[in-house]
């Protein structure tokens, strides 16, 4: 059997679209089999059935959560030796990069990061360089560890087994050598998320100011269905929480729609946004290099146009 | 509480990278070489950690001969010395022999704690810290906007898509750190004139205990098949606003059909 092994991300139960993502695009190498560990991991089983998976590995041990990313990789490894899947994908999440790379030492693997396709050799497509570049690459070592970018691929309803298999593990010292003591959540906002949307409406210093985020850009959000992103200068000034930040040291995104108002376009920006499908801009001088993206662009003030637009796509629906 | 951190010399993020067309690994000579700016961050932490808890701050890069240049830089930060693992037979290695490289030239130095930037911003895996914990077996507490040290004890706040987890761990440990931590310091004088005779270890692969076989280009656990650049995106549709810019991007979203 062409196992291909998925690991999941859900929160309590609640999947994350990307892992739904990653068992369509894993059925192009295979048979997918998704490997789920943690609070919640019980109700996801039936879902990642209808999404493709033949076989739902689970993992139960309260371990998996308690220590950073190690317990997972130790799993993934067992599961590795036992049923030498032909590639392992991972989302390409903080989380998931972190247990790929140990994942690839534990196993003797080669690993590729940050993948937009896999074909059905296992060549994994790359956007490098903030998106200028096109690399297809190959894994020539080992079993081909692979993680992969949300919004890569669309999920399919494919009404697979997901025949639940539970899994015991005994983990080593040193997987237990952190322990996660609290973990603290920035308010929920109620929008989709950041790297997951399909939508995003981001702002920039052009915004001016905390204010401006209230009421000029997450209305457009909202209006839109839309996730809320920010340019480094935006979140550097406390205008807006660090995890929105879009860019090299921030969140990649891949949305269908990306609207940028008053962010300038510097290439530690693009590197975050490049590779959207559909790029919008509001800024007000004319020569910002954003608008090199631009597949729409308005030289305007945001403060004046972003209202009017929320208005004008309110009065649409 | 002695510290080292890696650093990595990588092509300036301003300039256009590129690959090279004969083997497709990084031209370096296409752009200017410069610290990875994360990795600054990581120098400022590991010298606000001496400067409150005592010891010294060592400077690790593994790297072409002008490597060297990027320790001496991260050095006049206010660092102590420097180790530079350079070796022909380096040259186009990935994560997995980098991270097998820096952990043999760390092995039995006893550092108490091994720092990291996040991610290098010509690489951009985010895998080496992970990599080197693992291979070094120590407690990886990676991802931090926030280190604490308390005699033996460490804590962190690890950056999580929603917020933060506080971790602890106990020393010695390998820390990544993210660029909202701190705001890194520009060299003094003093410490650029320091840096030039402070003292650097220059170590070949055999100094390390690493066969050229395992590294390399030619040893790489994946490879490049092909590369292009991205087509360029077709000029879109600029307008400038007489008031009706809002109304037009509405009529743009809904043909788009996101409206
Ligand atoms: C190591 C490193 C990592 C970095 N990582 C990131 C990253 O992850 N993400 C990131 O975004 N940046 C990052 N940066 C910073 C980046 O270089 C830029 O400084 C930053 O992106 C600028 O943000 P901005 O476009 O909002 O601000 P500016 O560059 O100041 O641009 C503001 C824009 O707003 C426009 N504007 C002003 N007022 C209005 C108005 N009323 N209406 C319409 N338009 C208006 C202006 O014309 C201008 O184009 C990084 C830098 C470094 C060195
Ligand atoms: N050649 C190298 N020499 C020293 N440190 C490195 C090297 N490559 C990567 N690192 C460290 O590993 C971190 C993550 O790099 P990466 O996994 O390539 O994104 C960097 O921020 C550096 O601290």
């Amino acid at each position: 059997m062409n196992e291909v092994l998925v690991l999941v991300e859900h929160t309590r139960g609640d999947i994350k679209k990307v892992s739904l993502e990653l068992l369509a695009m894993a059925a192009h190498l295979g048979t997918p089999s998704a490997v789920v560990v943690g609070e919640g991991a019980d109700s996801t089983v039936s879902s990642l059935g209808e999404h493709g998976a033949a076989t739902v590995y689970v993992c139960a041990d309260a371990n998996m959560t308690k220590h950073v990313v190690a317990p997972v990789a130790e799993l993934l490894a067992q599961l590795v030796s036992e049923k030498s899947p032909v590639a392992v994908l991972i989302p390409s999440s903080i989380d998931g990069k972190e247990i790929a790379g140990r994942l690839a030492i534990a196993t003797n693997s080669g690993v590729i990061t940050d993948a937009v396709a896999v074909a059905a050799d296992g060549t994994a497509t790359q956007n490098v360089f903030g998106g200028a570049t096109i690399v297809h690459s190959k894994v020539t070592s080992g079993t081909p560890i692979i993680t992969v970018r949300p919004n890569s691929i669309a999920p399919v309803v494919s009404n697979a087994a997901g025949t639940r298999v539970d899994v015991d593990i005994t983990l080593s010292a040193v997987a237990k050598s952190t322990s996660v003591v609290s973990s603290v959540a920035v308010q929920k906002s109620g929008r989709p998320d950041l790297s997951e949307a399909s939508i995003v409406v981001s702002g920039g210093r052009g915004v001016g100011g905390e204010e401006g985020f209230g009421t000029v850009i997450e209305p457009l959000a909202d209006a839109l269905g839309a996730a809320v992103g920010a340019s480094r200068a935006a979140t550097d000034a406390g205008w807006y929480p660090h995890q929105f930040q879009v860019g090299q040291t921030g969140k990649t995104v891949s949305p269908q729609l990306y609207v940028a108002n008053g962010i300038s376009g510097a290439i530690q920006h693009r590197a975050g946004m490049q590779t959207s499908k559909t790029v919008v801009v509001v800024n007000k001088d004319p020569e910002a290099p954003i608008f090199d993206l631009a597949d729409f662009g308005v030289v305007g003030d945001l403060h004046s146009v972003v209202p009017a637009l929320t208005t004008a796509i309110n009065n649409r629906k | 509480m002695n510290i080292c951190v890696c650093v990595k010399q990588v092509p300036d993020s301003w300039a256009e990278k590129k690959l090279t067309s004969t083997d497709s690994t990084l031209d370096r000579d296409a752009a200017e070489r410069v610290v990875n700016e994360l990795d600054e961050y990581a120098v400022e932490e590991a010298l606000r950690l001496v400067e409150a808890h005592g010891g010294e701050v060592t400077i690790l890069s593994m790297g072409p001969e002008q490597a060297a240049d990027s320790i001496r830089k991260a050095i006049s930060m206010g660092a102590h010395a420097g180790i530079h693992v350079s070796d022909p037979a380096l040259h186009g290695s990935d994560a997995i022999a980098t991270s097998l490289v820096l952990a043999k030239a760390l092995e039995g130095r006893n550092f108490d704690l091994i720092m990291f930037g996040c991610e290098s911003t010509d690489a951009r895996m985010s895998v080496v810290p992970a990599m080197v914990a693992a291979r070094l077996g120590l407690p990886q507490m990676t991802f931090a906007n926030k280190v604490e040290v308390s005699g033996t004890d460490l804590t962190i706040h690890r950056v999580t898509d929603s917020g933060y987890d506080e971790v602890k761990s106990s020393l010695p440990a390998v820390v990544s750190v993210v660029e909202k931590i701190n705001e890194p310091r520009y060299p003094s004088f003093k410490n650029i004139m320091a840096a030039k005779k402070a003292p650097m270890e220059t170590l070949s692969l055999a100094d390390v205990n690493v066969s050229g076989e395992v590294v390399g280009l030619g040893s790489a656990w994946s490879a490049v098949a092909d590369f292009a650049d991205r087509p360029a995106k077709a000029a879109g549709t600029i307008v400038t606003d007489d008031g009706t810019g809002a109304e037009k991007i509405a009529e743009f979203l809904v043909a788009q059909k996101f409206v």
